[in-house]
């Protein structure tokens, strides 16, 4: 993982100089209200329902054993003992105090962490998978381009007050898992005629309030022109995007209207004068970015016999197997598997982590997975590269904790966004109504037998909870003064992104449950043998759907 | 005359503000006056968001300031203009006007301005404290235009 230097710590040191004065400043009555307002956001600083919310970065989800231990002492020092990961593999603290802020970021900073542009409108944390690396279906591993770009787009002085947040995602693997249709920039990392790797790029991807897929701009770019060409976009959209109404103001609606050919133009216009200048990126620094995402020390480890033995052990303990089934996926490197610990246990809030679940995830992994852990956007943990002959014994610790819930990619593994109970933006509750639903389909047999489910749920507008993109989407509306929820279907993060379409009128609280129900069984009387639910979706329409959730009962 | 920070001191302006009225001697043009100027030669000129750095491109070696309002703070297009008018080889004054905040101070230089004319003059000695807060940078800019990558020992 990438190692700060000199120069990366004393700007990060003299950042948290910066908004301790600023803090000061504001305290003392010398910073209006107004001012602050930005200054605290592109330091992560909102100010919530009950109490201010602070969201730390985590770049591209990527986190070592450190850097947990250092926030479960900050969960402690400053916090009620938990923090929440939020669905851009951001955490968040639920309940820090203003004055407190400086002194939490001075603790992040000695463990090279900060919560810089993790809001605002500005360029906001690149993300990308969470099994970059050890995936079996990657080009190329994109974190070496993840940490280039956050360090150009890290305080970047043309850049910090654009129309609207802008968001990057990078991915390098056949499946896309970093959901690169759904920001304003999506990077693919795809080799061109002659098999040289670059990127694929997309724009004007996002959700929120108007849905959109991203569109192509550039269908195979050099590397080493990556951040001119970055940068000829967001000069385009920061002089061209709209100002006048904060909801037409991503980059999506400036795409939109200018049409994709146009905005093109526009854009190699710009990157005429950039292009091959100082920002050219170097075959050294792209080596230099590499060179920390080398391969850990993995043991030379007989496959074959390493899968055998796990295969006994599964079949001598059926509820480990289960989880091995569930909760693990293939590695690049033979013997190894990565580990998906769950934070979506039945009767917990969907993406929260308290302090010794962060402690001990640390020593975990520091003693299977290299010291090293990453955050997932569907807000879970990942250990990515665990020896198979260490999974039961890993599997024994995650348990009593709480985090070896076998549900990864099924039902109950929920996205929820803090909603109404935390957040000030948000119309409704989001929490209970993912709760509702993990108590009525807690039983394991009916999840597996429903097959992978993808259920996003957000509590406005604002879709933190990617409900567009959810197989089912629930998104948390307000009805004269009354919390309602629509629900919408058909929703995919995949390569083959799709927005989902609403279903019809939206529902009470308390019928949720059973509005899912209806869904679910609708789904199970139709679909062909073994059919997952976004392809039975596909095939039938939203009709069938429709037809049973509103049917009169009589 | 107003009060001004100009190349990190502060001091008395040169030059009067817009007068949408007249087009009077001494005073910056609005783009729309200036755009009527037969002789360009020593011109000062005003851009507001919107209007984009297009129109001057042509004259940047005639004209002695462009101004760039700044009407509310949180409208960041001027920081793109001031960083293009550098680029593609404005010398003259680059000066930031209106609303911008003191802790702007250092992008607004970092883009190329060298003069900080605030509405509200009692903001001169903090902006100047803030002017540089920090020892170095990542990207390119107007006064490092190498990126930290190619200066990283």
């Amino acid at each position: 993982m990438y190692v700060y230097d000199q120069y990366d710590q004393t700007m990060l040191d003299e950042r948290v100089e910066q908004f301790r004065d600023q803090t000061r400043r504001y305290l003392a009555g010398d910073l209006s209200e107004a001012e602050f307002l930005p200054l605290r956001l592109q330091n992560g600083l909102y100010v919530q329902r009950l109490a201010p919310m602070l969201r730390i970065a985590v770049p591209y989800g990527l986190l070592n054993a450190r850097q947990l231990r250092k926030l479960a002492e900050i969960t402690r020092n400053y916090d009620k003992g938990y923090a929440h990961i939020s669905t851009r593999q951001n955490i968040q603290l639920n309940w820090p105090r203003l004055e407190d802020v400086p002194d939490i970021l001075a603790d992040l900073a000695s463990v090279e962490m900060h919560a810089i542009q993790t809001s605002g409108n500005c360029i906001r944390n690149t993300t990308t998978d969470q099994f970059a690396g050890v995936a079996t279906d990657e080009l190329e591993d994109p974190r070496p381009y993840c940490e280039i770009i956050r360090q150009w787009s890290t305080l970047h002085p043309e850049f910090a007050f654009l129309p609207r947040k802008f968001k990057v995602a990078v991915c390098g693997t056949a499946e896309d898992r970093a959901a690169i249709h759904a920001h304003d920039i999506g990077l693919e990392l795809i080799p061109n005629s002659e098999g040289i790797v670059g990127f694929k790029v997309l724009v004007g991807g996002g959700l929120g309030r108007t849905p959109v897929i991203g569109s192509e701009i550039c269908d195979w770019l050099d590397k080493k022109h990556l951040l001119t060409y970055l940068e000829a976009i967001l000069r385009v959209y920061n002089q061209h995007g709209r100002r006048d109404n904060k909801y037409k103001a991503r980059i999506k609606i400036l795409v939109r209207a200018m049409g994709v050919e146009a905005f093109r133009e526009a854009v190699e216009a710009e990157w005429q004068a950039l292009k091959d200048g100082p920002s050219t990126l170097t075959d050294e620094e792209i080596a230099r970015a590499r060179s920390f995402f080398t391969e850990p020390d993995y043991q030379q480890i007989d496959a074959t016999a390493s899968a055998q033995t796990l295969q006994s052990a599964c079949e001598a303990d059926p509820i480990f197997g289960n989880w091995v089934k569930r909760n693990t996926v293939e590695h690049r490197v033979p013997g190894y598997r990565a580990v998906t610990l769950s934070l979506k246990a039945t009767g917990y809030v969907p993406g929260d982590i308290n302090d010794g679940q962060l402690d001990l995830l640390a020593d975990l992994a520091d003693r299977y997975s290299f010291g090293e852990v990453r955050s997932t956007h569907q807000q879970n943990m990942v250990l990515a590269d665990v020896a198979m002959a260490d999974l039961h014994e890993l599997w024994q610790r995650l348990q009593p904790a709480g985090l070896a819930t076998p549900n990864i990619g099924y039902l109950t593994d929920m996205i929820c966004c803090p909603g109404g109970d935390y957040c000030s933006l948000a119309n409704a509750k989001s929490i209970p109504v993912a709760e509702a639903i993990q108590n009525r389909f807690e039983d394991l047999d009916y999840m597996y037998d429903l097959g992978p489910l993808e259920v996003n749920i957000s509590g406005c507008m604002n879709a933190c909870g990617h409900h567009h993109i959810g197989h089912i989407g629930i998104l948390g509306v307000d009805k004269k003064g009354e919390e309602f929820y629509q629900v919408c279907l058909g929703g995919s993060q995949s390569k083959q992104a799709s927005i989902g379409k609403i279903l019809g009128p939206s529902f009470r609280q308390e019928d949720m449950p059973d509005v899912m129900d209806k869904i679910l069984s609708t789904y199970l009387s139709l679909r062909n043998e073994e059919e997952p639910f976004l392809e039975m979706y596909q095939r039938v329409g939203i009709d069938p759907f429709k037809e049973r959730v509103y049917a009169k009962a009589d | 005359m107003p009060r001004l920070i100009k190349n990190g001191v502060i001091t008395d302006s040169d030059w009067l503000p817009v007068n949408p009225d007249q087009q009077a001697q001494g005073h910056i043009l609005s783009l729309e006056q200036w755009q009527a100027l037969e002789n360009k030669q020593g011109s000062a000129v005003q851009l507001e968001p919107g209007d984009g750095v297009t129109t001057l491109l042509n004259h940047l070696d005639e004209i002695a300031l462009v101004a760039v309002n700044f009407p509310v703070f949180t409208d960041g297009r001027g920081f793109s203009y001031g960083r293009e008018l550098r680029e593609r080889g404005f010398e003259g004054e680059l000066r930031a006007v209106g609303e911008f905040i003191r802790d702007q101070a250092n992008y607004l230089h970092r883009c190329g301005f060298d003069a900080l004319q605030f509405t509200d003059e009692h903001q001169l000695e903090t902006a100047l404290s803030l002017l540089q807060p920090f020892s170095d940078s990542y990207q390119a800019d107007i006064r490092q235009p190498l990126p930290l990558f190619r200066r990283r020992g």
